[in-house]
């Protein structure tokens, strides 16, 4: 009852493939990706849109020592690539790792994905990291493996990490020109010395880049991720998407700069600011046509348990998991058959998407497009309650469909204590988080609520809840038009004229 | 003629496997160096390791108690800044161990 295990036969044909506006449907972010690889990422929780609503993930933290600096990281909490800031993950050992990630998957059987993300640099401890690695190949065969990385220790661990059963490589890339990257790494730790400035910058650049021309070549699939900081390397990132690209990266996750003064990071505390999500939009829009990328990237936790946007880490702290008596070997074939009937699903669901008649061109309105947000807990469907949403999705209606944009916290800086558990403030926040949105589509919404949203111009709407999330974003989208609300702003009175 | 390893130390593990003499030691509350043990890696490398990697300012002092790593070398936070925030810290410290 072996699952295929995601083996490391090449996918090299990244050049091949079909541009993302001829082929699919524009939301599909893994459309025009060659098969070779959509086979493999496609019911991956972090990578593939729709699986994520279906997969789980999780992350142990087994390796704490890092071997850079980055100007938006404070070493006493977790590292930032991969984590929001400010978090401060439990540190397991390699054996306390394999208990827990075995435990995860015996209770929640949707697991499919074990990462290691920190709270360092995993190949700045290549000890923990590979003897987690190893056992789970061996111990739990059918979870794949992941693993991220700034890439300076790459190139000398790419031999042991062919060796396991890893699915792919996560690189933190956010320059290429070396003098960029001394604004963003002060220094990094290299043959035995510490090495500050531009100096430091490039030899880490240069071990990015041979390392993911080493996977790459070895037909491992590579990730790259980027921190978005405005000013210094926002423009940069265009470059950074081309390049990563031609050298077979399959795809670029962009992730907004997060630095606030509490974190006590550089950046933080020198009043560096992070993109407005507009800006963030734009940047992954302006790459997008280099580059796939991955817009429902949720930053999560070093030690994130369950699928993507909730954490259930909670429950399985080292007590909890001693007290939990396990059959291991059931619980892989329960999971087996978990995942044969939600790949089921999602392949019904594809070859529906797929079957779909295209509709047939239609004229162009000359009509603007709209953002709508969408507050769902799941399944591709609006089925969450305003109130009860603590994300939103944002999606772009316009004439030529419907595209998934970006994911927005409203409790992005909160960390869920009492001091913002105040409604209003949290219903400000969303507010402010969704200010240029023009409608909210939820299951059900307050009367307060609705009126502030409305005075704030996002107009609330209930009335397609349980509807798929794009067939009702098209639905609102031609009843604004039907409305004569989505003349293109400002020439609207010179055509009438 | 050893290093010492302080409270400000974050328990990041970074030094440990670094040290040619195994005297880098995990303890509580902090990782510790057994000064018997540390050469200061003289013999063995041109820095010492520790303090070459470790990423927090002033974790790591010499034998004279000064700091390998002082205010604002790693992190590049004005110096200023950095102190203050060194001076909160243990502001707040204090208070939570006045706390009852
Ligand atoms: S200075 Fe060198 S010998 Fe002494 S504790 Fe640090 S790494 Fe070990
Ligand atoms: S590197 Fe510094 S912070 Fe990390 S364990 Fe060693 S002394 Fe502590």
């Amino acid at each position: 009852m072996e699952l295929p295990v995601i083996g490391q036969e090449a996918a090299q044909s990244s050049g091949g493939g079909c541009s993302a506006s001829s082929c699919g449907s524009s939301n599909d972010q893994l459309s025009h990706l060659p098969d070779a690889i959509r086979a493999k990422v496609q019911d991956h929780p972090c990578y593939s849109e729709d699986a994520h609503h279906y997969f789980a993930r999780m992350h142990v933290a087994v390796a704490p020592a890092c071997n850079i600096q980055c100007h938006y990281c404070n070493r006493k909490y977790d590292c930032s690539n991969e984590s929001r800031p400010g978090v401060v993950s439990e540190l397991l050992t390699p054996d306390q790792a394999v208990m827990k990630t075995k435990a995860v998957a015996a209770t929640i059987p949707q697991m499919t994905v074990l990462g290691i993300a920190g709270p360092g640099d995993p190949l700045a401890n290549p000890e923990r990291t590979f003897e987690t690695f190893r056992r789970l190949s061996e111990e739990a065969p059918d979870i794949k493996l992941c693993v991220s990385t700034n890439g300076l220790a790459l190139p000398e661990s790419v031999e042991e990490l062919s060796r396991h059963n890893i699915d792919h490589v996560t690189i933190t890339i956010n320059c290429l020109d070396p003098e960029i990257g001394a604004k963003i790494y002060p220094w990094v730790f290299w043959k035995n010395r510490r090495i500050f400035g531009v100096e430091g910058a490039r030899i880490l650049i240069e071990q990015q880049q041979k390392g993911l021309e080493m996977l790459t070549a070895r037909g491992i699939l590579v990730k790259v991720n980027s921190v978005m900081i405005p000013g210094v390397n926002d423009q940069h990132l265009k470059e950074v998407s081309k390049v990563v690209k031609a050298k077979g990266a399959f795809l670029h996750n962009v992730m907004p700069l997060i630095a606030e003064a509490e974190h006590g990071t550089f950046y933080g505390l020198m009043e560096q600011r992070g993109p407005t999500a507009e800006e963030l939009e734009d940047l992954q829009d302006a790459c997008s046509g280099d580059m796939n990328m991955m817009r429902h990237c949720r930053q999560c936790r070093a030690d994130a348990v369950g699928m993507l946007g909730e954490d259930r880490g909670e429950e399985f702290s080292l007590e909890k998991i001693a007290e939990m008596n396990i059959d291991y070997d059931k619980a892989m074939e329960m999971r087996a058959a978990v995942h044969e009937g939600i790949t089921a699903e999602l392949n019904a669901k594809r070859a529906e998407k797929a079957a779909a008649v295209p509709a047939p061109e239609k004229a162009k309105r000359g009509l603007r497009p709209v953002k709508i947000a969408v507050a769902t807990a799941g399944q591709g469907v609006i089925n969450q309650h305003f109130g009860h949403a603590r994300e939103f999705l944002v999606y772009e209606a316009s004439e030529d469909g419907v595209r998934f944009l970006s994911h927005r916290k409203t409790d992005l800086y909160c960390s869920g204590d009492e001091t913002c558990g105040d409604g209003e403030s949290v219903l400000a926040r969303t507010i402010k988080a969704l200010s240029d949105c023009e409608m909210v589509l939820c299951s059900k919404i307050g009367f307060e609520p609705w009126g502030l949203l409305e005075a704030a111009g996002i107009m609330p709407n209930g009335e397609h809840a349980m509807e798929p999330i794009e067939e009702a974003c098209a639905a609102v989208y031609e009843e604004l038009a039907a409305a004569g609300k989505l003349e293109p702003k400002g020439d609207g009175a010179a055509c009438a004229a | 003629m050893a290093l010492e390893i302080v409270e400000s130390c974050v328990n990041c593990w970074a030094c440990e496997p670094l040290c040619p003499n195994q005297a880098i030691v995990e303890a509580k509350p902090h990782f510790k160096i057994i000064a018997d043990r540390c050469t200061e890696c003289i013999g063995d490398h041109d820095d010492a390791q520790c303090a070459s990697i470790c990423p927090i300012e002033g974790a790591i002092l010499d034998e004279y108690g000064e700091p390998l790593n002082p205010p604002g070398s790693l992190t590049g936070i004005p110096m200023e800044l950095a102190l203050s925030l060194i001076e909160k810290a243990r502001i707040a410290e204090a208070r939570a161990a006045a706390a009852p």
